[in-house]
This record gives structure tokens, C-alpha cells and sequence, in this order.
């Protein structure tokens, strides 16, 4: 015997969950997306950290950018 | 040992599903809102990665939604009088009126913040500023203050295609004002169409409209003022880099045939309306809907085929507005 009667009231509660499981793995999933595409559009990925490197100054002739 | 909570006696309408939750986000509303978007994004010059362009137009949406949540929470008053809305999510008792506002403003700060972060500030900027206007100077100021309620209205339906081309170029530019123009200046013809053979119950929740305020003879020739209005944007469009003669030879007809359906409108006495059933008045409404449908097909029609060379190269001569 089930110990726990199924109201209707349970049913559109998880109905109401489930859509927001559903929307909320929709938006991470965008999220996420979105994060490649800007990094797959983005310029120089890297960046100077403390001291300064010319490799990757667009403006140092002697290297110059892809 | 049995759960309790099975044995609360709750009524069943009492309770809100999914469904109610979408509800509230107006989907009809929502679904010119993502249609305008997308031609304005689509037809605007450069391009966004597809990701980029999907969430831009999911976030324009739900920025849409959410400014209809908030004039659900604030018009609870007014949907409970009026049959054709007293079965929404809040005056039926379903959501709590304050869910409505938190729901609202969430999703309008979530809207805004991502479409800025997906697409540029300015997009994100234009997309608060619609869901303010709609939601605080037509919902609870203009709305129930003036009977150009529906004018003023209009101009938060008709800024998506300019936010779409913003999330495109970063910036506002003749064509973007001339979308915003043919759906600000095609809403009052296209909605006081539908007041004149729609018997609502406005007068009952004290909004005021035209056809009461005015009288029905003040409507007809306000619908024929607002269609001649409406032309010049419609046509000038045909002549930016948006247009072309593809644009150009649907928007004389579209036009011409609207015109016509004011101007039968406007000669129209009520009892020669109620004689046949309005049914000049309904035509107009229905045309309306696809004038502004083929408009903006016209729009993405011009995106595709400037593609080929040839045609290019003859639409280009027509564009003489694409400086400005």
C-alpha cells in the first residue's frame, strides 16, 4: 500500500517543477553556448600578466599578428 | 504513517501550473515581439554568431514577457471586470498579484542584463526602456488617463525590430526609426478596427477608449488620419538599404489597399455597419494584420535576394535614403 495519496494538487506541483528544471537547464545550457561563442569570435585569448610581452602588442612590428 | 499534506483541501483552480506562469508572459504578445526582432536583426548589416543571435532573441522575448507579467500585476483591477481577461493567471486568483510584479521585475532585470552581455549595452538599454515604458508610462499612467492610450501603446510593440538591429550594429539608425515608425503608426488604424465591431466592456472597468469617449464617427476618421500617417514610412523604408523594389512593389499595393480600407471605413455610417455585420470594418482588421506580416516578409524577402549579384546591383539604385 502506498504510503502517500496522490492529490492533483501533487501532479501540477510537479508540472510546475519540472518546467522550471526544463527552462533552467535551457538557460545554462544558453549560457554556455554563448560563453564558446564569445570566445570563439574573441581576438588575442591571451593577455599580459605583470610584465609586458611583446608577442602579443598588435602595435611591435617585429611580431607580427596572425 | 500517511501524508498529511495529501489531505489539504486545496481548489484545484486555486493552485497556479506551468502554464499559468507562461500565461502571464503574454505568448501571442510575444510571438510579433520575436517575428519583428528577428526580420530587424536579420536585415541588419554585419551579423552576430547564431548563438549570439538566438539568445538575443530569446532575451528581447522574455524582456516582452516580462513587461506583460508587470501590466498583468498592475491591470489585476481592470482584467477582473472585463470578461475577455478575467480568466488571466492573477484576477482568477491563480497567482498572487505581488508573484506577478517579483516575476516580472526578475525577468525584466534577467532580460535586460543578458542581452547586454550577449549582444551591446545599447540593445540591453533600449530593451529596459521598452519594458519601462510599457509596463509604468502606458500601464499605470497613460492607460487609464487618455484615449490615445492605444497610440502611445503601440510605440513599446514597435521598438523589438529596432533592438534586434541595435543587437546587430551597436547603434540606432534610419532604418531601425523606420521599422519603429510602420509598426508605431500601423497599431491605431489595425486596433480601433477591432474597437469598432468589438462590443468590450472597457467602459465598465473605466479605461477610457476612443470609440466611447469620442464616439464611433471620431474613430472612423481618426483610423483614415493615422493610415494616410502611416504611408510616407511605409514607402520610405523602400528606399534605405532595408528596401528595395521587391519592398518597394509590395508596400504600394500593402498601402494602397489599406488605404482604400480606411477610407470605406471612414465613409461608413454605424447603421450602414450594423446593417451588414461590420464586416468592412472586420475585413480592415484581418488586412491589417497581414500588412504588417508581408511588410516585414518583404523585409527578409530584400536580405535574401541581395545576395544575388545582379539584383544588388539594380536595388542599389533605388536606395538614395541609405546615406542618412
Amino acid at each position: 500500500m502506498a504510503i502517500a495519496r496522490e492529490h492533483e494538487l501533487h501532479k501540477r506541483r510537479s508540472g510546475r517543477n519540472i518546467g522550471l528544471a526544463m527552462v533552467l537547464v535551457a538557460f545554462i545550457a544558453l549560457v554556455f553556448g554563448l560563453t564558446i561563442a564569445k570566445v570563439q569570435s574573441g581576438a588575442s585569448l591571451q593577455a599580459y600578466d605583470h610584465s609586458y610581452r611583446p608577442a602579443i602588442d598588435p602595435d611591435n612590428v617585429r611580431y607580427p599578428q596572425r | 504513517m500517511t501524508d498529511i499534506r495529501a489531505d489539504i483541501s486545496y481548489s484545484d483552480d486555486k493552485d497556479a501550473g506551468f502554464g499559468d506562469y507562461i500565461a502571464l508572459l503574454k505568448p501571442r504578445v510575444m510571438s510579433l515581439v520575436v517575428f519583428t526582432a528577428l526580420v530587424g536583426l536579420i536585415v541588419a548589416p554585419g551579423g552576430l554568431h547564431p548563438i549570439e543571435a538566438l539568445a538575443a532573441i530569446i532575451f528581447i522575448a522574455l524582456g516582452g514577457g516580462a513587461s506583460g507579467a508587470l501590466n498583468m500585476w498592475w491591470d489585476a483591477d481592470i482584467d477582473a471586470v472585463m470578461k475577455r481577461t478575467a480568466k488571466r493567471p492573477v484576477p482568477a486568483g491563480r497567482i498572487a498579484a505581488p508573484e506577478a510584479m517579483a516575476l516580472g521585475l526578475a525577468l525584466s532585470g534577467i532580460s535586460v542584463i543578458m542581452l547586454w552581455l550577449a549582444t551591446n549595452a545599447l540593445a540591453g538599454a533600449l530593451l529596459a526602456f521598452t519594458i519601462f515604458f510599457y509596463a509604468v508610462i502606458y500601464t499605470m499612467w497613460l492607460k487609464r488617463a487618455t484615449p490615445q492610450n492605444i497610440v502611445i501603446g503601440g510605440a513599446a510593440g514597435a521598438f523589438p525590430p529596432m533592438i534586434g538591429w541595435v543587437a546587430v550594429t551597436g547603434s540606432i539608425s534610419l532604418e531601425a526609426c523606420l521599422m519603429f515608425m510602420l509598426i508605431f503608426m500601423w497599431t491605431p488604424p489595425h486596433f480601433w478596427a477591432l474597437a469598432l465591431f468589438m462590443k468590450s466592456d472597457y467602459h465598465k472597468a473605466k479605461v477610457p477608449m476612443l470609440t466611447v469617449t469620442h464616439g464611433r464617427k471620431a474613430t472612423r476618421t481618426h483610423i483614415l488620419v493615422y493610415t494616410v500617417a502611416l504611408i510616407p514610412f511605409a514607402l520610405a523604408a523602400g528606399f534605405t538599404s532595408i528596401g528595395g523594389p521587391v519592398y518597394l512593389a509590395f508596400a504600394v499595393v500593402l498601402n494602397a489597399m489599406f488605404l482604400q480600407g480606411a477610407w470605406a471605413i471612414w465613409r461608413r455610417t454605424e447603421d450602414q455597419a450594423e446593417a451588414d455585420g461590420y464586416a468592412v470594418e472586420k475585413r480592415v482588421f484581418r488586412f491589417s494584420l497581414a500588412y504588417l506580416f508581408l511588410h516585414f516578409g518583404a523585409f527578409l524577402a530584400e536580405a535574401a535576394l541581395s545576395n544575388l549579384p545582379a539584383y544588388a546591383e539594380f536595388a542599389a539604385s533605388l536606395k538614395i535614403l541609405e546615406l542618412f
